[in-house]
């Protein structure tokens, strides 16, 4: 007993945390899921619909519905992948070809770090965040693990010692340069705004959420919330902007050589990227867990009122994940001259204008008011 | 804990620092380059340097390693080039390398300089000492505010700095027209 009293404070913030990518992973799973049956709607096709798992899947009325509605497909995609054989080419850099999907996913599973998903009163009466960690340098956290993400696509690139494959490495090198600059200078305003004098929040997201009870950054921001959108595209590697894997001109792209599980966990981080890209900007602009603009939190302090504000803030992230899926089965893809010149000559200025604009209405804001 | 934490960091930063000097591949030594950045990332957290832990990351490990990467990748730099010159470049290289290190080994222990101390120091007072003033703490806040009071000329200067280099890229890389 004396052990485990010694061990729990090591012991709790695992368990958290394995819990906290058990709920993440499914949401992936799922997320792949919601693609293809979207997908099927724009299309007008009925998607997967056909897995049945024995038991619950011959419940008369309820077995029928879900296997319609392809609930018992992630599991099937999934030992697809693990029970193909595991097949590397002769021709691969052995070494960086395995290391390169573990790099794709980690950096995506460790940014959920410093996510909060959800608030809560303590005892004081002070209303606190549900997340892993909550540290003062959040954003700027997920944005310096999130850029090591592109050294997944690059090395699988490089090692994979074919023609197709390093084309997209390469493309996805210069374009995670090209859109992080506009992706930084976006959020600054927003945490200049955010962050107010006087208080304790840094660049935390927390903070940015509490500052957005009761006008959401979206109708406040908006150049700064399209810019942050366009270059969360092009970060998370999704069409239009899906120029590393580009299938059309480069047969897979950075992932032509990997098959199995390798290519399975490539898969789940590109989902895992855009589960966290719409968290993302959910809490940095779509309000966080706050219910409507001018209606902030109208759950009350207990136990149900902390639920229904991880349930709001899911229901928001769900949308964006739609969203992202909307966008992909809508729009062509564009050239890779256009994705150069779209980031570097309309982003890149667009967005330091938009700084510039704000930190002289901050300055007016300030002369004025005081 | 920190004290371990501290060597194994410390031993993976040398290791892979010297892999990256000795690798023949470019893009192996990319990779060490990388390494060694996220983990002198990880020794400025345990100096509870957050901020600088984290732009660390950032701008070296982050943006920087991706540009070198895509220039080895895009120019192939992997063939032998071992001319005069740069066998010549290496050689001062490694004899500048040297003297600095020598310098510096001798400075901290016969300059009658200690070490650094191994715990950390006490929570500081604003180190600026005028005006109000906030609590030196560790969060990103009393960062700015000491870089923006008492070190604004330096910050100035380097940004300055950034400015000239910048220009001067503009003015290297921009193509001559034929009417100017």
């Amino acid at each position: 007993m004396e052990l485990l009293d010694a061990f729990l404070p090591y012991l709790l913030p695992i368990v958290y945390a394995v819990a906290m990518i058990s709920v993440f992973m499914g949401l992936c799973s799922y997320s792949v899921l919601a693609e293809r049956k979207v997908c099927s709607w724009i299309q007008g096709r009925v998607g997967p619909n056909r897995t049945r798992v024995p038991l619950l899947g011959h419940i008369p009325i309820l077995g029928n519905l879900l296997t319609g509605l392809g609930i018992f497909q992630p599991a099937a995609d999934g030992l697809k992948f693990l029970f193909k054989e595991e097949i590397v080419p002769g021709h691969v850099n052995k070494f960086y070809y395995m290391l390169a999907p573990v790099l794709a996913l980690a950096p995506a599973l460790t940014t959920m770090v410093v996510l909060p998903f959800g608030r809560y009163v303590d005892a004081d009466g002070i209303t606190q965040p549900l997340v892993l960690a909550n540290v003062d340098l959040g954003m700027l956290i997920i944005l310096g693990i999130s850029s090591l993400g592109v050294y997944g696509i690059v090395l699988a690139g490089w090692a994979s010692n074919s023609k197709y494959p390093f084309l997209g490495g390469i493309r996805a090198s210069a374009q995670m340069i090209s859109y992080e600059l506009a992706m930084g200078l976006a959020l600054l305003p927003v945490f200049m705004w955010a962050a107010t004098p006087g208080s304790d929040y840094g660049m935390s997201l927390f903070g940015a959420v509490q500052s957005q009870q009761t006008l959401w950054l979206f109708i406040w921001q908006p150049l700064s919330a399209l810019i942050f959108l366009v270059a969360l595209f092009a970060e998370t590697n999704r069409l239009p902007f899906d120029m590393a894997e580009s299938e059309t001109d480069l047969v897979g792209g950075f992932h032509t050589e990997y098959g199995c599980f390798k290519f399975g966990l490539f898969f789940v981080a590109e989902y895992a990227h855009v589960i966290m890209g719409s968290a993302l900007f959910v809490l940095l602009f779509l309000g966080g867990w706050n219910f409507l603009p001018g209606l902030a939190d109208p759950w009350g302090e207990s136990l149900i009122g902390t639920l229904l504000s991880i349930a709001w803030f899911t229901t928001k992230v769900f949308f964006m994940i739609f969203f992202f899926i909307w966008m992909r089965w809508t729009l062509p893809r564009f050239r890779y001259d256009q994705v150069m010149s779209l980031g570097w000559k309309i982003l890149l200025p667009l967005a330091v204008g938009n700084l510039v604009f704000n930190t002289i209405i901050i300055a007016l804001y300030d002369t004025f008011t005081r | 804990m920190t004290d371990t934490l501290f060597y194994v960091f410390a031993a993976i930063t040398l290791i892979s620092a010297l892999l990256m000097v000795v690798s023949p591949n470019a893009v192996n030594g990319a990779i060490c380059m990388i390494i060694c950045f996220v983990t002198t990332a990880a020794l400025f957290v345990l100096l509870e340097a957050y901020f600088l832990a984290v732009i660390q990351v950032l701008v070296y490990a982050g943006a920087v390693m991706v540009l070198f990467l895509f220039i080895i990748m895009l120019l192939d730099v992997n063939k032998d080039t071992s001319d005069l010159l740069k066998d010549k470049m290496t050689l001062g290289a490694s004899i500048t390398g040297f003297t600095l290190l020598v310098i510096l080994t001798l400075s901290v222990f016969a300059g009658g300089q200690h070490l650094p101390e191994t715990a950390l120091l006490p929570v500081m007072e604003n180190p600026t000492g005028e005006g109000v003033g906030i609590p030196f703490t560790t969060s990103a806040k009393s960062f700015g505010y000491s870089l923006f009071t008492k070190y604004m000329l330096p910050f100035q200067v380097t940004g300055f700095l950034l400015l000239a280099a910048m220009i001067g890229v503009i003015v290297v890389s921009k193509k001559h027209s034929e009417n100017s």
